[in-house]
């Protein structure tokens, strides 16, 4: 545990001493907030609120996909990664340094949302609810961050990005993350609730304010846990079965 | 008592055989040279018994267990390719990182002393320059207190005095009683470093021996010349045309002149040439056979097929 968070600090290190990268996850989902949120939900308490935690989810969503995407399938091009497997510790410290390094800067992109959505509009939380969404964007983070592990352990890391980038839109309009909720152009509603991306933000709907989340977007969140986790482990061990067996 | 080990050891890449049932037994104290050319199967050997890969067949072991499970790899250093650091962080830190996996490590700063980077402890890895981040690479796999050290070619492509500082460090950790295992494709470093060397070739182990040993059969020349037919020749051990130039590897390439000149053979455009170490591996360890004539090359029959040269180009004598 204490190694883990040793790998954590370090990846930490690693990736603010280029604040770029940290810029890139949060930038997204802050220039939505300005541009979609704060002109036409802004003046509404109740969308402002929706609205945020929508932002919210697709900030999650673009951190966790990106950074685990990209980044690990940056590590496998290096010889670092490798050597770091010769330190009499195994694996799993690195993983969990990763994945907590990974929920550390997912609220580190989080705090622009938060606060163009409690400065420029009317989006209001209860301490509570605050607290409750806090817990949320944890419980959240873990398809996305299940779906970058896949796609940085399967891919090289050129196509990760272009695969990451892809992926990325598409879920976050698909899944209504850009419209109030059922408020969606009729298909997206229609398709919606197959995304993961809906049912992470039904969870965040319902932690924000007063809204009851539709099980079927949550059973088929469930369902893409169980996907994204088989493939993730399976490209992982793929990837170990090729270059350490 | 046996650090590390492989019995019968054997690794294959797909249709690629990269090590061929070795055996080998690093005993506590020693300093053992592994030479060989590149694409020998050096590097292989070393990631099986660090336990970065799993043999196809046949078993490594380092104190007495599997290398891939943690527990065995306390004891031991291993060096990072020196491209792979991470180039953010600080040299200082890049230590503390490696330290906190080990219950006693070696303060920083003696460590960074030791291997002449106590300067830089602040300073970006990726700002270092490639003889800097190869001393910290090395410097590495002594931060926790290790027994054995593997180090995998840790001086290719220093300069002079940064290979002297490598060398006296490596050295200073031997005489204190450390096992190292070092690879190398220089005949020269083995030499100067180690009393043993195990010479590889094609994935096997081609000699393991002392070094006297292995400078003994040191010294294949390459003669070529323009000749129709040649007679039996004493001391050839392999003979090749290539374009009209016949090429006589040897081990004793002034016996080999007189010898030609006395049968009176015509002949022009005569040339001696030391081989490079990787030339006479492959010459003699090629995959159609050598087309040895003559007699015995050593003194020891076991020693015949691992002929090996001082003169592997372009390294720099020692001081």
């Amino acid at each position: 545990m204490q190694l883990a968070l040793v790998h954590a600090r370090y990846q930490l290190l690693e990736i603010v001493r280029i604040p770029v990268a940290v810029f890139g996850s949060a930038f997204f989902p802050a220039a939505a907030m300005i541009f979609f949120v704060v002109p036409f939900a802004g003046e509404d308490a109740t969308g402002a609120t929706f609205a945020t935690a929508s932002m919210v989810t697709f900030s999650v969503m673009s951190a966790n996909i990106f950074q685990y995407g990209v980044g690990v399938a940056e590590d496998r091009d290096q010889p670092w990664n490798p050597y770091t497997r010769t330190l009499p510790a195994g694996p799993a410290p690195r993983f969990a340094g990763r994945v907590l390094a990974g929920l550390a800067l997912t609220y580190l992109s989080l705090i622009p949302v938060v606060v163009i959505g409690a400065t420029l509009t009317a989006a209001r939380i209860t301490p509570v609810a605050l607290l409750l969404t806090v817990g949320t964007v944890a419980v959240i983070s873990v398809p996305f961050t299940l779906m970058g592990l896949a796609i940085g352990y399967s891919l090289p890391s050129k196509a990760a990005i272009v695969v990451a980038q892809v992926v990325f839109l598409p879920l976050a309009f698909g899944g209504g993350l850009l419209s109030a909720p059922g408020e969606a152009p009729g298909f997206i509603e229609t398709i919606s609730p197959f995304l993961p991306t809906r049912g992470a933000a039904e969870l965040m709907w319902a932690a924000v304010g007063d809204y009851s989340v539709e099980p079927l977007a949550l059973i088929m969140l469930g369902v893409w846990v169980v996907l994204l986790a088989t493939l993730a482990g399976w490209a992982y061990r793929r990837d170990e079965g090729r270059r350490f067996s | 008592m046996i650090l590390a080990r492989a019995d019968q050891a054997s690794r294959r890449y797909g249709d690629v055989l990269a090590l061929d049932r070795v055996d080998l037994d690093v005993r506590a104290g020693e300093l053992v040279g592994l030479l060989g050319p590149n694409g020998a199967g050096k590097s292989t050997l070393m990631n099986l018994l660090v336990g970065l890969r799993r043999p196809s067949s046949g078993r490594v072991e380092l104190f007495g267990g599997d290398p891939r499970d943690p527990a065995s790899r306390r004891q031991i250093g291993v060096t990072p390719q020196e491209t792979g650091l991470p180039g953010t962080l600080r040299v200082g830190e890049v230590v503390d990182f490696v330290s906190a996996h080990y219950p006693d490590p070696v303060p920083r700063a003696e460590l960074l002393n030791r291997f002449g980077l106590g300067d830089l402890a602040r300073r970006q890895t990726g700002g270092l320059s490639g003889g800097q981040r190869r001393r910290l690479a090395v410097a590495l796999a002594f931060v926790g207190r290790p027994r054995l050290v593997l180090l995998d070619e840790p001086t290719t492509g220093l300069d002079v005095a940064a290979r002297h500082t490598l060398w006296d460090a490596i050295r200073a950790f031997h005489d204190d009683g450390g096992t190292v295992l070092l690879s190398s494709h220089y005949l020269e470093e083995v030499e100067t470093l180690a009393r043993r060397v195990v010479v590889i070739g094609q994935g096997r182990v081609l000699a393991d021996d002392t070094v006297d040993a292995v400078r003994g059969i040191v010294g294949v020349r390459r003669v070529s010349l323009v000749a129709d037919e040649l007679p039996e020749l004493p001391g050839v051990v392999r003979t090749e045309r290539i374009d009209g130039r016949l090429h006589l590897l040897t081990s004793d390439a002034d016996q080999l002149v007189r010898a030609l000149v006395t049968t009176g053979t015509a002949f022009a455009d005569l040339e001696v040439r030391p081989t490079s170490l990787e030339e006479a591996f492959l010459a003699i360890t090629g995959a159609d056979g050598p087309a040895t004539s003559g007699e015995p090359m050593g003194e020891d029959p076991t020693t015949r097929e691992q002929p090996t040269t001082a003169a592997a180009g372009g390294q720099p004598t020692p001081a």
